[in-house]
């Protein structure tokens, strides 16, 4: 059975959130296979465009049907030239879509506690992944953090999809000035989380991690990283993750991730923009070797 | 419908395109777009010895029309490859062209000789010798960018493969005279010349002002690097229609993303074609550039046979 599709999207709605914009694409096929925390992949700038990468994001939302057919949502900060060309596209544009792409977040077996954490624009796959949670008897808190109150996303959905709802900005702008890792602590504690799931900048996703683990929770975090396909061939988009065997091995996160296991990845490699090969890696350079 | 049948000296495929080492993994990804089975062959990630991790990250650099990348052959080693990529790709019913390399000319005999020896061998139509990867007993230098070291390798590698099985040497574009390395391939008995490889390059990062890839320098890719390859197969071919290097097969790659890409490459000589970077921005682009090629030919009543190297015949004398 077919578990991805590709199609010719039809933009619906392109609206501007705050920093942000929210593309509304009709993706027939999508929504019947995605789960919350996977990915779609956009090629940018049409057939013949010179940006011939592809630009991943988290898949915000997905409907199955409605009046336009099965949608898709995201949620895209325009940093670059393929972001630029995405965020300014009309109703009745078309954008290819790959999607459903990457492993879904994992659900507990058990109506437990959870936190989900999300940094800027991170947020987008949280509330989809809230209503789940819900559905499945877990409480669920959200943290939403950013520099500032433009950069948050979904402030008045998390109020929606959440039982309680704690909002950081580093400047003070909105909620508690500060990180989330600054309030994570109190919140694990208040509500006894066993699961504790992030979106966001890799920085913040170690802090996540750290303060998971110090309280007791697992993390689950779905990773950011360049990624020039999505679909697993080009090999750009590894990290070092330690496995069930113990050892770690530079996987793809495009498809043994976006999510794993906060515990499993190695910061220790993360510095200064680049991502070191940890030299007990499977396969690590040696001297003499490559 | 034109036919597209090619003729690799006895290796005869239904249609000439492949995707391109490195680009497609080892099959199974791709296979969820399109049936691999439809591709001409397959061709898998260049596999060596051991395992490798590749490179730490940035490994990738967008260009305009382009990418540079340096991944540095992260792969599972020879072992797991055979026993879970190759035996995959032989049970879907894929020919394969497993593309090989090692860190010394040994390192690529004893690959060879590994994959010769297992039983999913019999879905390989060929090999195809990566020498554009650095020689580790020669100062890191690059297989292909010298004769001598091309030869050796085609020479070992012939010894661990049964009689006949067809070899095609991957040639880099970075050298002074890609003719000169053609011949000393052939001269070693490789059946025919993949060309091109990637063309060495660095992209600043602008904000940081420092190479964006950890590795510093990447190949470069894509669209933006056809007419290199087209220039390449040209002389190659040029030199084989003169009479000064052996007649043999060409499968052309660089910068293919539509039909009438692979059309110019095959017009400048190429046999085959392998669709590489394209596949990043389209999934689908290796059966989508087979269905685009059989059209062009079409449109211009022209069989895949007609049209290889005729851009030679039609060049206008001056």
């Amino acid at each position: 059975m077919r578990d991805v599709v590709q199609v010719r999207g039809e933009v619906v709605a392109n609206r501007r959130v705050g920093a942000y914009h929210h593309l509304t694409v009709v993706a027939p096929g999508v929504a019947e296979l995605a789960r919350p925390g996977q990915f779609v992949a956009m090629a940018v700038g049409g057939p013949t465009s010179a940006n011939l990468l592809r630009r991943s994001f988290s898949l915000h939302r997905v409907s199955p049907s409605g009046a336009y057919g099965g949608t898709l949502d995201v949620v895209i900060a325009a940093k670059g030239e393929g972001t630029q060309w995405l965020t300014g596209l009309r109703p009745h544009d078309e954008v290819d879509v790959v999607a459903p792409l990457g492993r879904p977040f994992p659900l507990p077996t058990e109506p437990v506690a959870t936190v989900l954490v999300g940094g800027g624009y991170g947020s987008a796959p949280l509330f989809w992944l809230a209503e789940v949670l819900r559905e499945r008897g877990c409480r669920v808190e959200m943290v939403l953090g950013a520099a500032s109150e433009d950069r948050l996303f979904g402030v008045v959905e998390a109020r929606r999809s959440a039982d309680g709802v704690t909002i950081t900005t580093d400047d003070g702008s909105a909620g508690t000035k500060g990180w989330v890792s600054d309030v994570l602590p109190e919140v694990i504690t208040r509500t006894g989380a066993a699961v504790v799931y992030g979106c966001g900048p890799m920085g913040m996703l170690r802090s996540i991690t750290e303060v998971a683990s110090a309280h007791g929770a697992v993390a689950q975090v779905a990773v950011e990283e360049s990624m020039a396909c999505g679909v697993g061939v080009c090999m750009t988009c590894v990290m070092p993750v330690t496995g069930n065997d113990g050892l770690t091995r530079m996987v793809r996160s495009c498809v043994e991730g976006p999510v794993f296991r906060g515990d499993r990845l190695r910061w220790d490699a993360f510095d200064d923009g680049v991502c070191r090969v940890p030299a007990d890696t499977v396969g690590a350079p040696r001297p003499g070797g490559h | 419908m034109a036919d597209l049948t090619t003729r690799l000296g006895a290796l005869t495929l239904p249609n000439p395109v492949m995707t391109a080492s490195g680009c497609a993994a080892n099959g199974r990804e791709l296979h969820r777009f399109f049936d691999l089975t439809d591709l001409g062959a397959f061709v898998t990630k260049t596999v060596m010895a051991d395992p490798r991790s590749g490179r730490p990250t940035p490994r990738m650099a967008e260009t305009s029309s382009g990418m540079l990348n340096s991944i540095g052959l992260q792969g599972p080693g020879i072992a797991a490859f055979l026993d879970k990529d190759l035996t995959w790709l032989h049970s879907i019913g894929a020919r394969v062209v497993v593309s090989i390399a090692g860190n010394t000319a040994a390192e690529f005999a004893e690959v060879a000789r590994a994959l010769a020896s297992h039983p999913s061998f019999a879905c390989v139509v060929a090999v195809e010798i990566n020498i554009s990867c650095p020689n580790v007993a020669n100062r890191g230098l690059v297989f292909a960018c010298d004769p001598m070291s091309s030869s050796t390798v085609v020479g070992l590698v012939h010894q661990e493969l049964p009689p006949g099985t067809p070899t095609f040497a991957k040639l880099t574009p970075d050298v002074t005279d890609i003719v000169a390395i053609a011949d000393a391939a052939l001269q070693a008995g490789a059946t025919g010349l993949t060309m091109i490889n990637t063309l060495l390059g660095i992209v600043i990062d602008t904000d940081r002002l420092r190479p964006q890839l950890a590795g510093i320098t990447g190949g470069l890719s894509g669209p933006a690097i056809r007419p290199v390859a087209v220039r390449a197969i040209w002389q190659v071919a040029g030199a084989m229609r003169e009479g000064r290097i052996d007649t043999a097969p060409i499968i052309g790659v660089g910068g293919i993303r539509t039909g009438l890409d692979a059309l110019e490459l095959i017009a400048a000589g190429a046999s085959a074609v392998q669709v590489g970077t394209a596949t990043f921005n389209d999934p689908s682009a290796p059966r989508r550039v087979r269905d685009e090629l059989d059209a062009a030919l079409d449109a211009r009543a022209l069989t895949l046979a007609d049209a290889v190297g005729i851009a030679h015949r039609r060049k206008v004398q001056l």
